[in-house]
């Protein structure tokens, strides 16, 4: 049993937890994630490391609450099983001007991404995407380590009224910007990817196929990159966006949509 | 004596029945037929079953025990050579080996040796027969990564030897392929696979799961860092592979290990009781003709709503790798096999859900490398199968985070880690066994390897004492 250190609420439905975990803290790099399973019976489910502490030996992590499993996940007082630091962690290099692209509860996985980005040197801009201002998350800890940071909401409650992508546009048009590294929804990072293609800018998406076992063991995160079929738990998660099959992994996330729903249900 | 040919079958569920649910298919010899069995045995001077035997088990001399009605005394015996009879009882290949060399089997009706094997490690199971031995503690630690038949076998002789034994695995569960692979139906968890892994702690093993080494740690910090003096990897051969064809990233095409991970490490053959599901819907494709395709097929069968399975194989039955007993099981069952046929593509609907195989007959040509005919596409031969998922069982290869992390671990060309005969890698107090090392094989041999390693292992540290 994994010790919960703390527990916060981030957004509706989005908590951030931090976790004992002393040796998963001390391996953990950026682009990291964590295979958990909440209690006994639960599913296994991936999950970014979002920070960690070697000296206090924690991780944390931040989730949104979308079915069975994270169900599980905000209402224990410890969990069962935590697997990690698994994935390669993210490449870091001086790119230059660097954007990274968030929507939704995809900010979580980009923070330490970005801080990564930041420490070596890059210049960096931030874009956060949500639904609403409520459901933004980690603007403050963005804030800090870019040199600049971009809202997008659905709504017009914060920053401007629309897409990422609106807000990313002009940066390409510029010239302003060198590399692009996006996570968030599926239907997001393609958008991204789309758009910077014209501009032969280098973007990098953070995929998130349906997991199991996190190890290369089962084969149900295989992803179609550049026509190969690539493990994302072992070969990613980060891949290059202009060369990800988008439309096979938007449809092999749907696989288990109406047993999700019915084991979501069953819970209600 | 005459020679007694009556060789004693196994009892089993039967077939209409067994085919709608997950318990065990074979019941166990009672001791009466046990008996009558082992009298079938000719006790030769030079037993030849012996020869057979991986691991040399002294047959006739567990089989004697069973004989004189002492199944404690045989359970003694047999331990000497096997430390999971009840495992290996119940899934080595006996056709190929032991039962193969026995001299009945010329007559067509070798002894039951797998049978009787089973009877003796159910046996100690059921009395509860604790292994004897008195640990002297040498306050050495080796750590063993990998919990599968090889890492367990290694563990437990370290541990006989007075080795403090830490077994890393990565899953959340122990036993390896025993565990997430083989079906509840063929090798029961709690009942058999379960007990023996609580021998192994009851033993003083100590059992770390959720600990992926060369993530968690590395395997050189281990020994540099942690304190062990010498470190086993077990990893398995658990990387699936895939046809390349078209389709093959279609909803619900499956790998093997996925279809059983789900069914078996995540209980998903529980329907809707468990969290992790799986999706068989009416008619299943289960494409390879090995171990893996057979236990695919079969549990993809039991499920509810399903109505036909068809075993897809590139050849015909006589290569086909699977234990007999499974082929025929499986027969019995009604899978519908398809041999000298493979896919060359996965249809799909609109959705993106697989909905057929397209597929072609083979013929056999000139052999292969593998001695084996090699199937060779008839022309114009194509046709369709239905189907509303797909398991894809045609091999694994190696993982590659070990080899990855561990500077100067040497591998061969297909990624598995090249040892000496005593297991020794290219790194000094690295040891490597079972299928990581051979390639996907049997439990039986990645035992074997697990305890010689243990034995070179002692040697060696033993040498270094002293
Ligand atoms: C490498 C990786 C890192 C991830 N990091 C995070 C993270 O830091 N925070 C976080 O909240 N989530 C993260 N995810 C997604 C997270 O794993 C899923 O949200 C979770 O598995 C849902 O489980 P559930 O049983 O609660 O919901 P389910 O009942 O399984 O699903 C509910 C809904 O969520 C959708 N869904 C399921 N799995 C995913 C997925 N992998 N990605 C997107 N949608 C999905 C389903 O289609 C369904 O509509 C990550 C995924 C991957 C692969
Ligand atoms: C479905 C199926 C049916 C089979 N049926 C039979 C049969 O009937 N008879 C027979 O003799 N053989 C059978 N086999 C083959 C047999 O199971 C294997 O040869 C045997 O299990 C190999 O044992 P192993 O200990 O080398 O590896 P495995 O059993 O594969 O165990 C390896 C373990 O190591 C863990 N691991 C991997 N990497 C790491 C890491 N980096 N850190 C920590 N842990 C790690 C894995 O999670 C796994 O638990 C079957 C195989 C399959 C898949
Ligand atoms: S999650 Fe099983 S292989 Fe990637």
């Amino acid at each position: 049993m994994f010790e919960l250190i703390s527990k916060n609420l981030l957004a509706p439905a989005v908590w951030r937890y931090t976790v004992k975990a002393p040796e998963i803290a001390a391996k953990r790099r950026a682009g990291n994630f964590v295979i958990v399973r909440p209690k006994e019976g639960s599913e296994r489910i991936p999950l970014t490391i979002v920070s960690s502490d070697p000296q206090a030996g924690t991780i944390d992590i931040i989730f949104q609450v979308v079915g069975a499993t994270t169900m599980d996940l905000s209402e224990t007082d410890g969990i069962l099983d935590i697997v990690g630091p698994l994935g390669h962690p993210t490449h870091i290099e001086k790119f230059g001007r660097a954007a990274v692209v968030g929507g939704g509860v995809g900010i979580a996985p980009l923070l330490p991404i970005a801080e990564a980005l930041k420490q070596a040197g890059n210049n960096l801009t931030a874009i956060l995407g949500a639904r609403s201002s409520e459901f933004l998350i980690l603007e403050e800890e963005m804030a800090a380590i870019s040199d600049g940071l971009l809202i997008a909401t659905d709504d017009g409650s914060q920053g401007q009224k629309g897409l990422v992508t609106d807000v990313l546009q002009p940066l390409l048009e510029q010239g302003a910007l060198d590399f692009v590294l996006a996570v968030g929804p599926v239907v997001m990072m393609k958008a991204v990817s789309e758009l910077t293609r014209p501009y032969r800018v280098k973007t990098m998406v953070s995929l998130n196929p349906l997991m199991i076992d996190g190890t290369g063991m089962c084969g149900v995160c295989r992803c179609r990159v550049d026509g190969q079929t690539r493990f994302a738990c072992v070969d990613g998660p980060e891949f290059d966006g202009h060369q990800v099959d988008f439309g096979s992994l938007s449809r092999r996330l749907s696989m288990y949509k109406a047993e999700e729903n019915k084991r979501r249900e069953a819970r209600n | 004596m005459p020679l007694n040919l009556n060789r004693v079958s196994m009892p089993e569920q039967e077939p209409g029945q067994r085919r709608h649910n997950f318990q065990e298919v074979n019941l166990g010899l009672t001791p009466e037929l046990a008996r009558a069995e082992a009298s079938r045995c000719l006790f030769c001077k030079r037993p030849t079953c012996i020869d057979g035997c991986p691991v040399g088990i002294n047959i006739p001399f567990f089989i004697q025990a069973i004989l004189d009605d002492s199944p404690e005394e045989a359970v003694r015996r047999i331990r000497m050579d096997n430390s999971l009879p009840a495992i290996c009882g119940r899934v080595c290949p006996q056709e190929i080996q032991c039962e193969k060399t026995c001299v009945l089997n010329k007559k067509g009706a070798p002894v039951a040796i797998g049978a009787l094997e089973r009877y003796v490690g159910d046996y100690a199971i059921r009395e509860c027969l604790a292994t004897e031995c008195n640990i002297t503690e040498n306050g050495l630690k080796v750590a063993v990564v990998g919990s599968g038949p090889s890492g367990l076998s290694c563990a437990g002789e370290l541990r006989k030897l007075g080795y403090a034994v830490t077994v890393f695995e990565a899953l959340h569960e122990l036993g390896g392929v025993l565990t997430y692979g083989i079906p509840e139906f063929r090798l029961p968890k709690e009942a058999v696979v379960q007990v023996e892994i609580d021998t192994l702690k009851a033993l003083g093993v100590e059992f770390k799961t959720n600990h992926l080494v060369g993530k968690t740690s590395l395997a050189a910090d281990l020994l540099d860092k942690d304190g062990y003096a010498a470190v086993y990897i077990a990893t398995g051969a658990g990387y699936p592979q895939f046809m390349q064809i078209p389709g093959e990233d279609l909803n619900y095409v499956y790998s093997a290990n996925e279809f059983l991970t789900r069914m078996n490490l995540m209980r998903a053959y529980k329907g809707d009781a468990a969290a992790t599901p799986v999706f068989t819907g009416r008619r299943v494709g289960v494409i390879g003709g090995g171990n893996t395709a057979m236990d695919a097929a079969r549990c993809a069968l039991r499920m509810p709503g399903v109505e036909k399975v068809s075993l897809i194989y590139r050849r015909s039955e006589n290569e086909m790798p699977a234990r007999i007993e499974e082929v025929k099981h499986a027969k019995e069952e009604g899978i519908d096999f398809q041999f000298l046929t493979a896919p060359v593509e996965y249809l799909g609907t609109a959705e993106g859900a697989v909905r057929a195989a397209r597929c072609v007959r083979m013929e056999l040509g000139e052999p292969d490398a593998s001695g084996r005919r090699r199937p060779v596409v008839i022309p114009g031969s194509e046709f369709k199968i239905d189907v509303d998922a797909v398991v894809v069982a045609i091999g694994t290869q190696a993982n590659p985070i070990i080899a990855q992390t561990t500077p100067g671990l040497a591998t061969n060309k297909w990624g598995y880690i090249i040892t000496d005969e005593n297991g020794l890698t290219s790194i000094r107090h690295i040891y490597a066994g079972g299928d990581i090392v051979s390639g996907a094989a049997t439990v039986i041999l990645a035992m074997g390897a697990g305890r010689n390693a243990a034995r070179a292992i002692h040697e060696k540290l033993s040498e270094m004492a002293s």
